[in-house]
């Protein structure tokens, strides 16, 4: 058991020589959060549900240090993104891109918002009628009511 | 022994609630009192079974029985006691049963404070408590047995998953499935509803405070499950959009859609259908959310793969229970509606309003988080839907209630004049926008994006304070004591409420805006700044726990020339899983917290370090207690309080005792 | 009574859903389909393993259909692969290339001396950069490359004699009689 603990942890301390640098982008607050918000974009593949800036997985930390690294020779976003795609395709991205694949996904909430919105216009149309009919005839317990709302005794 | 007690008593509470399923529904339906009266006592049964069983299953865990297969795979002898007890709804197994037990405790608790009830509707709302709790039973029974024994019995257990390892475990799950299986409550009120084609104004009293403790609970259980992620997961985050966290929220919308339904209703005797419809959909998602997600079916590794009989049993249980239920609806609905009648301006649009956009906002979301589920099973490749998405598309519908949220509470029922309420509306509208626009501008300068985002959420929040200012001086003005006392709790609960949300929304925008971080190389004796604190690393250590072995930094906080405190976060290694784990160390406080976390290790002098500068990061849980309180608060309202006790019919307590007696 | 089809609305929505599950259920999440298939191998330059001052190169197969093999000695998958890969790489018939992924070389070294060495060459990726250009996120990992040098296929997880017989040699059959 120790010596299975033992090897795991010399593995997990063993990291590829490139990895020893410091992080390339420390000492530039500017680049430090760009790579950052890049870095939450992207899913780390290992841990499925994590971006890759929290993930303690290797492949996470390989990916950071990569971005960094691009980020400090200056590559702009999309080439970075690019870059993650190309490799391990559009599940890496967390905002998925928009193609024919995903127009519902991106066209869906606004749809909804209409659908809701148009739903309410006709029901407050419809309610309005009906108030407009049932405004005559109150019957006594809604006339109690009524005054009881009126005074303020009875709140939400 | 003991397991095999803890079976018997699954297995004599399955045989209770079959009875609880069926006889008091068809009593009800056929108006036999003595079947009806059954309801209660076996609830009663059941609850003391299901105890009787979780307890035998806890005692398991905390003696170390790795005899029963359960235990053996969850938990281990070095294994602290508070998380042995946690362990036992750690696992699959143990998640659904402690789901089953709280089933139980709800349908008791209904039981118990249900006298005033007219006896036909408990047997229903009993009844079909007990049809879920059927169906839950027989999936656990069958195919995720918690009692299962292993033999040869292992000399040690494998260990709970050490990110499990925490207090948030403790409290987390057991307040979430409160919430959850809470919303059972109203859901079987609102079946009750459809079954008898009754649904009146004291329908809704009675089931508006089972509701508003359920949302309650689910409120605490999520504000403790986010800020758990933000101290253990090691970087800072407090909300990820994950699924896991999605299929809490929906119903948690749903909920809050439901509460406000419920008091039209209950008030205007309107809504019926949507307040029945919310409390169907509310629990479907909380069915969804603990079952599709806990099982695999969304996230990660292949759960159902060991047993492809949990898959399609729980398909089958939720088309049961959900499908069946939106059936009811459709063809019952028209019987318990009623139509609305208000005009345009009102609070019952507002409110309906709400509802809408409450819906909107929870579809959006279940939208996001099955989509690429979808575009899996259509074979059209596989896509990851995260925050960027879900923070382009809720913030906007979110803002939209939250302007809603402001007016709603100023505007009459039924009818109001379009002009007052812009008369009243016009002067928090304006002073809001203006000390929004000024605040961000003294604070960030004049980049006009982030001003356009920090205006607009110091906006949302002055708006939702400045309306609640005005409610308040309208509800308070005159003889102030006497107005005091008139108010009813349920105002207090909603002013409490949302206040809540005004200083959630204050949180997230002041981290949004202000939040700092470093990602730095460190060795003893670096210093590191951020958001004008200065931490230095002093030492390194090794230290061993319970069950890890971990390296602990010691860092020295300091603010100008001056030690504010020491931090020790630690990277931990379990003994059983051999995974890293970061713990965090936190200097936190009202206006900020300072937030320093061990990255990987470089050399064995040096570190990446991850430090952060979180400002009001702690007004997002507060503003979290806050509405939790603003619904226990709605709650004690008196008209809710249960009466004086009447003293059950002489018929009524002999049917109970006959109910009794087929028990035994 | 014409209003009634809205009602309906919940639970045709839920019966959509159900079927997706349902169909969901026999997903595995894990599997990420790689963009790489229909590309051409990333190029590299790598040291082989066996003379480390030797350097191997994508064009060393131009012309053959060839198996890049992802693996590790401390990844545990590769224990459950290894055997199948040792046993069967006559009949495979193609050259196997090994890809040591972030190793230590004399860790490696011992796993091929203990349990076998099917790799007709095996080249040593330490740092990962390949093993990123190839998008691998899992090890094991295997690519099956034509004679064109184009990725036609990959194996995710280890390869059992389910999948090399199913479907890996079939697909070897393929790309040999193009």
């Amino acid at each position: 058991m120790k010596k299975w603990l033992i090897l795991l942890i010399s593995w997990w301390l063993v990291l590829p020589a490139w990895a020893l640098e410091a992080t390339p982008t420390e000492n530039d607050p500017v680049a430090q959060k760009r790579a950052v918000e890049l870095e939450l974009k992207l899913r780390c593949l290992v841990c499925q549900n994590q971006s890759i800036a929290e993930s303690d997985a290797e492949l996470a930390v390989d990916l950071r240090r990569q971005v960094r690294h691009f980020v400090a020779e200056g590559k702009s976003d999309e080439e970075i993104i690019q870059f993650m795609t190309d490799r391990y395709g559009d599940f890496v991205l967390y905002q998925p891109p928009v193609k024919t694949t995903t127009v519902l996904l991106w066209a869906g909430p606004i749809v909804l918002l209409l659908l809701g919105l148009a739903s309410m216009l006709l029901l407050v149309r419809r309610y309005s009628k009906s108030a407009d009919q049932s405004n005559e005839q109150l019957s006594a317990a809604e006339e109690a009511r009524a005054t009881a709302l009126i005074e303020g005794r009875d709140e939400l | 022994m003991i397991p095999e007690i803890g079976q018997f008593a699954l297995v004599l509470s399955l045989i209770l609630v079959l009875i609880q399923g069926t006889l008091p529904l068809i009593g009800a339906a056929k108006n036999i009192p003595a079947w009806m009266a059954l309801a209660r006592r076996t609830a009663q049964g059941t609850f003391f079974f299901l105890i009787l069983a979780y307890g035998c299953l806890i005692y398991s865990f905390v003696v170390n029985d790795f005899s029963v297969l359960n235990v053996a795979n969850n938990s281990n002898t070095q294994l602290p006691l508070a998380y042995r007890i946690a362990a036992a709804w750690g696992s699959h197994e143990g998640s659904i049963m402690l789901w089953v037990c709280l089933l139980g405790i709800w349908s008791f608790a209904v039981s118990v404070f249900s006298r005033h009830l007219p006896e036909e509707m408990v047997a229903r709302v009993l009844g079909v408590m007990g049809l879920i709790t059927v169906g839950l039973l027989l999936f656990l029974l069958f195919t995720s047995n918690p009692f299962e024994r292993i033999f040869p019995m292992p000399a040690d257990g494998r260990d709970l998953n050490p990110l499990l390892q925490d207090p948030g475990m403790v409290l987390h799950p057991p307040m979430l499935y409160m919430g959850y299986v809470g919303f059972s409550v109203a859901f079987s009120f609102a079946v009750a509803a459809l079954l008898s084609g009754k649904l009146d104004a004291t329908w809704a009293r009675w089931s508006r405070p089972w509701t508003l403790l359920a949302w309650s609970f689910l409120t605490v259980g999520i504000l403790i499950g986010s800020w758990w992620a933000y101290y253990e997961l090691g970087w800072g985050g407090w909300w990820f959009w994950d699924p896991v966290e999605n299929a809490s929220l929906m119903p948690w919308l749903i909920g809050t859609a439901l509460i406000h339904s419920l008091a039209v209703t209950e008030k205007r005797g309107t809504f019926k259908i949507w307040t029945v419809l919310l409390a169907i959909v509310a629990f479907s998602l909380s069915l969804l959310g603990t079952f599709l997600v806990r099982s695999g079916v969304l996230t990660s590794v292949h759960a159902f793969a060991t047993d492809p009989r949990r898959g399609l049993f729980i398909l089958a249980f939720l088309a049961l229970v959900i499908g069946g239920s939106f059936a009811l609806f459709a063809f019952r609905a028209l019987r318990v509606g009623t139509p609305g009648a208000f005009k345009p301006v009102s609070c019952e649009t507002a409110l309906l309003g709400n509802n809408i956009l409450l819906g909107v906002s929870c579809g959006t979301v279940l939208l996001g988080t099955l989509y690429p589920l979808f575009l899996d099973a259509l074979n059209l490749g596989k896509i990851s839907v995260g925050p960027p998405y879900f923070e382009k598309v809720f913030v906007p519908i979110m803002a939209l209630v939250v302007l809603l949220m402001g007016a709603g509470p100023l505007i009459r029922w039924k009818e109001m004049d379009a002009s007052s309420l812009f008369r009243k509306l016009a002067i928090p509208f304006g002073v809001s926008f203006i000390a929004a626009l000024l605040l961000a501008i003294m604070l960030k300068g004049f980049a006009w994006t982030s001003v356009v985002l920090l205006t607009l959420g110091f906006f949302m929040a002055f708006w939702i304070l400045s309306t609640l200012i005005v409610r308040l001086m309208q509800a308070l003005s005159g003889d102030l004591a006497k107005k005091l006392r008139r108010q009813p709790a349920s105002f207090w609960g909603m002013c409490l409420a949302h206040l809540g949300i005004a200083v959630f929304v204050i949180g997230v925008t002041v981290v949004k805006g202000f939040e700092a971080e470093r990602d730095v190389k460190m060795a003893i004796g670096d210093t590191v700044e951020v958001g004008g604190y200065t931490f230095k690393l002093e030492g390194l250590e090794a230290v061993t726990g319970a069950n890890y072995d971990a390296t602990r930094g010691t860092f020295a906080l300091i603010k100008g020339e001056k030690e504010l405190r020491k931090l020790y976060p630690e990277k931990r290694i379990y003994a059983s899983h051999g995974m890293p784990m970061t713990e965090a160390s936190i200097d936190s406080g009202i206006f900020g917290d300072r937030y320093v976390s061990l990255g990987e290790q470089l050399s064995p002098e040096s570190w990446i370090v991850r430090v952060y500068y979180k400002p009001f990061v702690t007004w997002i849980w507060g503003g979290c207690i806050l509405m939790a309180l603003g619904g226990l608060l709605a709650l004690i309202d008196r008209r809710y309080r249960v009466k004086t006790h009447h003293p059950a019919p002489i018929s009524l307590m002999r049917y109970t005792l006959t109910g009794n007696t087929v028990i035994k | 009574m014409k209003r009634k089809w809205v009602l309906l609305i919940p639970l045709c929505v839920f019966m959509i859903l159900a079927v997706f599950f349902m169909v969901g259920l026999n997903r595995n999440p894990r599997e990420i389909p790689s963009p790489l298939i229909g590309k051409p191998v990333p190029s590299f330059a790598l040291p082989d393993f066996r003379s480390p001052d030797k350097t191997v190169t994508e064009k060393d197969f131009a012309g053959k259909v060839w198996l890049l093999n992802v693996w590790a000695s401390w990844c545990v998958s590769c224990r459950e692969e290894h055997p199948v890969l040792v046993k069967y790489a006559k009949e495979i018939g193609v050259p196997i290339v090994g890809l040591n992924y972030k190793d230590k070389y004399a860790d490696g070294a011992k796993w091929l001396n203990n349990f076998g060495d099917p790799y007709t060459l095996s080249i040593i990726d330490a740092d990962g950069r390949f093993g990123m250009d190839l998008g691998v996120y899992g090890v094991p990992e295997t690519f099956l490359i034509d004679k064109a040098g184009f990725i036609r296929y990959k194996q995710i997880g280890p390869i059992s004699e389910e999948v090399l017989y199913n479907t890996i040699i079939p697909k070897i059959k393929e790309l040999e009689s193009q």
